[in-house]
């Protein structure tokens, strides 16, 4: 079509960038596939660092590996061994409680902010950098922060105490019962406001007519927001749930700077679980079993969403 | 979308809603607070004084300690030789994870072929994994490259693992790219790299500062890495901070691992400060929506 009308135009216009080529055969061998040998070694360096090494790590489980890797088959002997270990028990469900409420009170908090921050407030450009910046810190300095924040005999128990509550207790984080809770906490304050400014994207990109429509039919703003804009936020609760799902399964810097597991193994989770029999405990086919449960779990998750996100874009 | 709801004016729904923003700025403001308070402190006036009390006499010894004579491990030299570890691991990282996914980015945008989607699905994925699954066979690699325990194997590390979001950030961006602007110029004789050079990275100002801040972010806190591969004299600033707070013996020193706490996390925080909304833009991108 036009195509050819351009190029009888062009030739004046072309500078430097154009030499009229000698092509050889290799020549054009190379420029047609330069594009795939230009992708070709992250492609090579994910095929091997990634899916080769979870393979890999796949056929440690199904080894005897003590301290070092062996490679004879002992079939499922390690996985056995795992789900008899009690401490994974404590692990998954430490995740669950953790995960759960790291997610759900993540979404929560992050939706409310982002709704009393869409006002119309005043000082918007002062709160919205406030909620967001603990996501620039690192978990372990977030850890060594509210580690000291809780310490019962310098932070905040005492603080409350000095000022006259006398009987004032918040010990979560020398209690076995309390700790992950403490985990909670601070992972929702480094996380929360990142949600935050999921769900702000969100709400400004709703269409406003809708909203004023609603207004008119004398609908208060409780209702408008149930009924016409949260529901429209379901793609942002979706990728905020993906990412905090994975943040969550993934966690283990910051129980490491926080409780380092403890009190006991009462913060285990299964990046902890999987680190100490991997390095310190010399169980590495336990540790890899470990390490394959943590990863299909991920990918219950991921999966479909990626499944999702990609064919979406191909319509 | 903007509620319009209220008016302006100070109505009492109104002192409601600033009430709980000011309550919720000071949850979010009251670690960093306590921190910078107490790493001004003296050890006496942190026992003997409350946690959210100003420092009576202000003195910068922690931070003097955490900087030069703090003890990590064995040596007791301070934080400054891994915060230049960390500075020689991002560095890099950064740059070769950047250049790699503008062109990866590129490639799978613009010279499309059959199976594009797949390859880009499995990249995405490497983002996602649990690093404990490629934890083993990593430590081994690298020892048998022969920098297991080096900064450059962290370098590599961290390339490897950041090359999916980097990979992301730029297909999404390139994909709004007009096609018919490289098709004009490959009618001109343009080449792969030519175009590449002229036309794409020009106008990739944006993806590029974004994709750096995540990159930089992402890679200056990580823990898990730096921990399993790093350990010892070349080990990178977040691990440095965990050693010198978790496993230090004898007096408990609070204002040096509060000073030591906020000297690791300045460096992302300056970031964020400075570049806040491609910071915001980055993390937004990672969660997969272009």
């Amino acid at each position: 079509m036009s195509v050819e009308q351009t190029v009888e135009a062009a030739p004046q216009v072309i500078a430097a960038g154009r030499q009229p080529k000698p092509e050889s055969p290799a020549g054009l061998w190379l420029q047609r596939h330069l594009p795939k040998l230009v992708l070709s070694p992250s492609l090579l360096a994910i095929g091997v660092f990634v899916y080769g090494f979870i393979i890999w790590t796949i056929y440690l489980s199904f080894t005897r590996s003590k301290i070092l890797p062996v490679y004879a088959f002992a079939g499922t002997d390690a996985h056995q061994r795992l789900w008899h270990t009690p401490n994974w028990y404590k692990a998954l469900e430490n995740l669950a409680i953790f995960g759960s409420l790291y997610i759900i009170i993540c979404l929560a908090l992050g939706l409310f902010l982002a709704i009393l921050i869409d006002q119309k407030i005043r000082g918007e450009g002062m709160f919205r950098p406030i909620f967001l910046y603990p996501m620039a810190l690192s978990f372990i300095v977030t850890g060594t922060a509210w580690k000291w924040f809780l310490n019962p005999g310098y932070g905040l128990q005492k603080t409350v105490q000095d000022w006259g509550w006398a009987s004032f207790t918040f010990d979560w984080i020398t209690s076995t019962d309390m700790a992950i809770y403490t985990v909670v906490i601070a992972g929702v304050w480094q996380v929360s406001g990142f949600v935050m400014a999921m769900f702000l994207a969100g709400l400004r990109g709703i269409d406003s007519d809708m909203l004023r429509a609603a207004q008119i039919d004398g609908a208060s703003t409780f209702n408008t927001y149930r009924r016409i804009v949260i529901p429209q936020l379901r793609p942002i609760f979706l990728s905020a749930f993906v990412v905090l799902a994975h943040m969550a399964i993934k966690s283990y810097d910051l129980v490491v700077a926080l409780t380092g597991g403890g009190p006991g193994n009462a913060t285990e989770l299964p990046a902890t679980f999987m680190y100490s029999y991997t390095f310190t405990r010399n169980q590495m086919a336990i540790g890899a079993a470990s390490a394959v449960v943590m990863l299909a779990i991920i990918g219950a998750v991921i999966i479909p969403y990626l499944y999702l996100e990609l064919r979406e874009k191909k319509s | 979308m903007s509620a319009a709801v209220h008016a302006p004016g100070l109505k009492p729904g109104r002192i409601v809603l600033y009430a709980l923003l000011a309550l919720f700025a000071v949850f979010y403001l009251l670690p960093l607070f306590v921190m910078i308070v107490t790493s001004f402190k003296s050890l006496d006036e942190i026992r003997l004084g409350n946690m959210l009390s100003l420092p009576q006499q202000p003195t910068t010894e922690a931070w003097l300690a955490a900087w030069q004579t703090s003890c990590i491990g064995l040596t007791c030299e301070g934080l400054k030789g891994y915060f230049w570890n960390s500075i020689k691991m991002v560095v890099p990282a950064v740059f070769i994870s950047t250049i790699l996914g503008s062109l990866n980015g590129y490639v799978l945008t613009k010279w499309r072929f059959p199976g594009h989607r797949w390859i880009f699905a499995l990249m995405l994925f490497g983002c996602f994994i649990p690093f404990q699954s490629v934890l083993v066979p990593m430590a081994l690699i690298l020892g048998k490259l022969g920098i297991a325990g080096t900064t450059a194997g962290l370098v590599l590390v961290h390339v490897v693992y950041g090359l999916g979001f980097t990979t992301l950030f730029f297909r999404n961006y390139y994909e709004a790219f007009p096609n018919e602007l490289i098709r004009a110029a490959q009618i001109d004789g343009a080449s792969f790299f030519q175009i590449f050079r002229r036309i794409m990275l020009p106008s990739s100002g944006p993806i590029i500062v974004v994709t750096v801040i995540f990159q930089f972010t992402n890679i200056w806190n990580d823990f898990l890495f730096g921990a399993s591969f790093a350990s010892g004299d070349s080990a990178p600033m977040t691990v440095a901070l965990n050693n010198l707070v978790n496993t230090s013996t004898g007096v408990r020193e609070y204002n040096v691992y509060m000073a030591a706490a906020i000297i690791a996390a300045l460096p992302t925080l300056l970031v964020y400060i400075i570049s806040g909304r491609y910071f915001v833009r980055g993390l937004m991108a990672g969660a997969v929506k272009g």
